[in-house]
């Protein structure tokens, strides 16, 4: 597993709170929202500040959200494109 | 106008009290300056994905207003009311504190939602998808008393059958940190079996979550009938024991017909002298009995003298933890609480048995 992938999933488990989830459980292509581990809008918004403190990138349109927050491997994939820290 | 019971009650605190079946039997003892709840599973009353968005004080407060809901066999209520001094302390401090750190940048909703005061009636509503009054008091120490207030006028005219009132204030770490700076939280750690003899200044800090319901509806399970309940925000020592007979008298009663004292002292130097003036003077010949060494101090732990004021009645029993003194009373039918922080925000209480 890439650094960042384990960084991303260790991150989601301690700022969203996912007290019950270990690192082991979440596939790199597991969906994070719905069916897979069920996060919600308040969530993603969690998620929209953690890209903008620890990466440096500006998400301007939410709608975006729902494509990069797809799962873990795609939210790697962009912040590798698009990291400005 | 309707008679008020206390039909349930669910407590956490710093003794094992969540279980209803017990009534104070194994003590614990602190040697400390700030002390926290003993707390439940909390997996076993509350979903975990309801759960991880909740603080401490929410996940207290929703436990404890289950077992109460439970021990009523009620699954909707008419009414929620809360008391709380603090609210949800500990993630306004998380959201404060990020503002800080993060030069007001990169705010994360969740501790914001989480912070505000009527956060615990908030969640104990969704979680039994109550749609009625649902309300909070932010009245430093008489919160609880305030929220016992509004049921106790709701009920006496029948607005309502079956309300759940609480109070609940949870420990924040920086709070704590600013009441140790101003001494309001005492500069030793201390026994707690010594706690009410300490002369120092400051009291011990602590946390809980106490819940009831409150109904016109007499059960044979109800614990004791609320007879009044009257709050001060000022109340100069000099005219203490005045106030205290004229409450008792609107409530066609005289000091001798109270059978138990419930009084507040938290070992502060400084102003147990109020609770210290009525034991020595109309109530040295009462039975007295004490609980901030057991629960500490929090802006609603008179709700936990409540709940021992109600299991008092109920079960007609006097743990030995709690008695100050050895009278012995000829009965346990009418029991007075009395509470007040630094000398502000007092209130009185009285319980019948029923």
């Amino acid at each position: 597993m890439s650094d960042l992938k384990q960084e991303l999933k260790e991150k989601i488990i301690t700022q969203l709170n996912l007290e019950d989830i270990a690192i082991e459980e979440i596939a790199d292509n597991d969906s994070l929202f719905g069916d897979g581990l069920g996060l919600d809008s308040i969530d993603a918004l969690e998620l929209i500040v953690m890209l903008d403190k620890d990466y440096g990138i500006k998400l301007t349109d939410p709608k975006e959200g729902k494509k990069i927050f797809e799962s873990i491997e795609v939210m790697s994939n962009y912040i590798t494109e698009h990291r400005t820290k | 106008m309707e008679k008020v019971y206390i039909n349930s009650i669910g407590s956490i605190s710093a003794q094992k009290t969540f279980d209803n079946n017990d009534f104070l039997e194994e003590i614990t003892t602190y040697e400390d300056n700030v002390i926290p709840v003993i707390e439940p599973n909390y997996k076993d009353f509350i979903p975990p994905a309801a759960a991880r968005r909740m603080a401490k004080g929410i996940k207290m407060g929703v436990v404890a207003s289950k077992i109460a809901m439970e021990e009523a066999n009620l699954t909707d209520i008419d009414a929620i009311i809360t008391g709380t001094g603090m609210g949800c302390v500990r993630d306004s401090e998380k959201f404060v504190t990020a503002i800080l750190d993060n030069n007001e940048q990169f705010l994360t909703p969740t501790s914001f939602i989480q912070s505000t005061h009527n956060t615990v009636a908030g969640q104990i509503a969704l979680g039994i998808g109550c749609k009625g009054y649902n309300f909070t008091y932010v009245h430093s120490s008489v919160s609880f008393e305030s929220a016992l207030i509004d049921a106790l006028m709701q009920l006496e005219l029948k607005e309502a059958e079956n309300i759940l009132v609480g109070g609940v204030d949870e420990s924040g770490e920086h709070t704590n940190a600013i009441h140790k700076l101003i001494q309001h939280i005492k500069p030793e750690k201390i026994n707690s079996n010594k706690l009410l003899h300490s002369k120092t200044v400051g009291a011990v800090f602590g946390e809980g979550a106490n819940f009831f319901v409150l109904s016109n509806n007499k059960k044979e399970t109800s614990y004791a009938q609320v007879m009044g309940v009257k709050t001060f925000n000022t109340l100069p020592k000099s005219e203490l024991e005045s106030s205290l007979e004229e409450f008792l008298k609107e409530n066609n009663l005289f000091v001798t017909d109270i059978d138990v004292l419930i009084s507040g002292n938290n070992g502060d130097v400084d102003y147990d002298n109020y609770y210290l003036d009525l034991a020595n003077g109309p109530f040295k010949n009462t039975q007295q009995v004490v609980y901030k060494h057991l629960s500490g101090e929090f802006n609603t732990a008179s709700a936990f003298g409540f709940w021992l004021g109600a299991k008092i009645l109920k079960t007609q029993q006097i743990p030995s933890a709690v008695a100050l003194n050895t009278i012995k009373p000829n009965g346990l039918e009418l029991v007075l609480l009395y509470n007040q922080y630094r000398g502000k925000n007092h209130s009185f209480i009285i319980l019948r048995r029923c």
